[in-house]
């Protein structure tokens, strides 16, 4: 049986880049559609404070 | 009452603010338990007094003291400084904002402020004018006796004008400054030209004679800056009540002493939380450079707390002539700062985008989820006293201030 992951490579991709913007340098060198979204781990991947936002949620 | 109320409702209290101008007096009798020998200053406290203190602070406290005449010499006063005997304290811990060192003495000259909402009342000096300064550290003889042409020549004047004009509605006016290129922080030229429009007549009418009321006028006009005291004092009318709200995570006062930079969170009431102040990144006058700058400093910052200053960009491209940077960029730093913000103000708006409320109530927690600093438009002194300022630029307060607030939100409310 196909797998889903071999049906989405036999599609023209549209890649969602997360983060830093050389990840996406490849693809569209191959004229993959990217789309870049500004991201980063939350308190720059500081765990006392994702810790402390945790627990000040709304 | 969770968070999200809580916040909710200080951005209603934020935009329900009503800051009106409402006279003037001399510090020590409107500013309360400021006794004699008090000196006050811009930022957070200093933990060791004058020992702490940066140049342009130390020569603004000389400068007071020969004012208020309990020294006649620099040494004189640097000794009185060095004794302990003199109080000093910040300008916010007794209801005022004071620009760059922020030096108030009990016998100059304050604006009062009211907020119409809530009642509370605020100060600030008049503003001095630019070049050799008081707020930038200068105490030569022409500074003290241009101090003393503003308490006896320019506030007698101008308390007789309020008293017979009556109020005036600083928000109207900051509001109106905006749509006309003005920040309110670096950039006054609007504000300041729509204030002398209201006062000009009733000035000329209450002076003694043509030249007084003509002196007062052109002063007023040679100083894009006269406006910025006032707005100061608006904004801190306008946050000082959430000070004290609980749950809240927004930030009520940012303030810098040119060796610490300072917040206090609403919900964590008076503390203040500190870290070593940043040197500012700017453009500087001819003849000067980044090696002369001295830290940020000045409670200025009010403006930003409440969501005008560097949050007010887009409404001000020609700023970037001043502080650096492109048209775009100005924009591009109001946009950031709705990422950092629980809402907009309904009064403050920005033409260029679409007349969107500016970014307004700072949340500490949405500061260091996203490690978006609130952005500040600043005036740069130079470290050493006396020579004034030397440059205007951007900077952005320690990010520690608002881990250290986090820290303590969780122990208060989520222990």
């Amino acid at each position: 049986m196909e797998k889903p992951v071999q049906r989405l490579l036999q599609e023209d991709l549209r890649v969602i880049n997360l983060g830093l913007e050389v990840f996406a340098h490849s693809l569209q060198e191959k004229k993959v559609e990217v789309v870049p979204v500004n991201w980063s781990p939350p308190a720059g991947g500081d765990q006392e404070m994702q810790e402390l936002l945790r627990r000040l949620e709304d | 009452m969770s968070i999200r109320e809580a916040n909710e409702k200080a951005l209603g209290i934020i935009n329900r603010a009503r800051p009106t101008l409402i006279g003037l007096d001399r510090a020590g009798e409107v500013l309360e338990g400021l006794t004699p020998k008090t000196i006050l200053h811009a930022g957070p406290p200093f933990p060791r007094g004058w020992v702490d203190m940066s140049g342009p602070v130390r020569g603004a406290v000389i400068g007071a003291l020969l004012y208020e005449g309990w020294v006649s010499s620099q040494e004189e006063g640097e000794e009185l400084a060095a004794s302990g005997s003199i109080n000093f304290a910040p300008c916010h811990h007794y209801g005022a904002a004071g620009p760059m060192a922020g030096i108030i003495s009990p016998s100059m000259p304050v604006w009062i402020v009211e907020n119409k909402e809530g009642g509370n009342r605020t100060f600030s000096t008049i503003n001095e004018g630019l070049g050799r300064v008081l707020r930038f550290g200068a105490y030569q003889e022409g500074v003290i006796r241009h101090l003393r042409w503003i308490e006896e020549g320019l506030f007698p004047l101008l308390q007789e004008t309020l008293e017979k004009m009556g109020e005036i509605d600083l928000k109207e006016i900051t509001a109106q400054a905006l749509q006309m290129g003005d920040e309110c922080h670096n950039r006054n030229r609007a504000a300041t030209s729509l204030l002398i429009r209201k006062l000009a007549p009733h000035i000329m009418r209450v002076s003694p004679g043509r030249e007084e009321g003509a002196r007062v006028l052109e002063f007023m006009d040679s100083n894009d800056h006269f406006y910025l005291n006032l707005s100061m004092a608006a904004c801190k009318a306008t946050l000082d009540p959430i000070l004290g709200l609980k749950e809240c995570t927004l930030v009520a006062t940012m303030a810098r002493n040119g060796t610490d930079f300072g917040i206090r969170v609403a919900g964590l009431g008076h503390r203040w939380f500190t870290a070593p102040a940043e040197i500012i990144d700017g453009l500087f006058f001819p003849g000067y450079s980044q090696d002369d700058a001295n830290p940020d400093l000045g409670d200025s910052v009010i403006s930003e707390t409440a969501g005008i200053g560097g949050f007010a960009m887009a409404a001000s491209p020609a700023i970037v002539q001043f502080v650096g940077g492109s048209a775009g960029e100005a924009t591009h730093y109001t946009e950031s700062m709705y990422e950092i913000t629980v809402g907009e103000s309904d009064s403050y708006l920005i033409p260029i985008l679409d007349f969107r409320g500016t970014p307004t109530g700072i949340d500490v927690r949405r500061v260091v989820e996203t490690g978006l600093l609130p952005v500040i438009n600043t005036g740069i002194a130079h470290k050493k006293a006396g020579i004034g300022q030397i440059g205007a630029g951007l900077v952005r307060p320690p990010l520690d201030c608002f881990q250290q607030a986090l820290r303590a939100l969780v122990e208060k409310y989520r222990p």
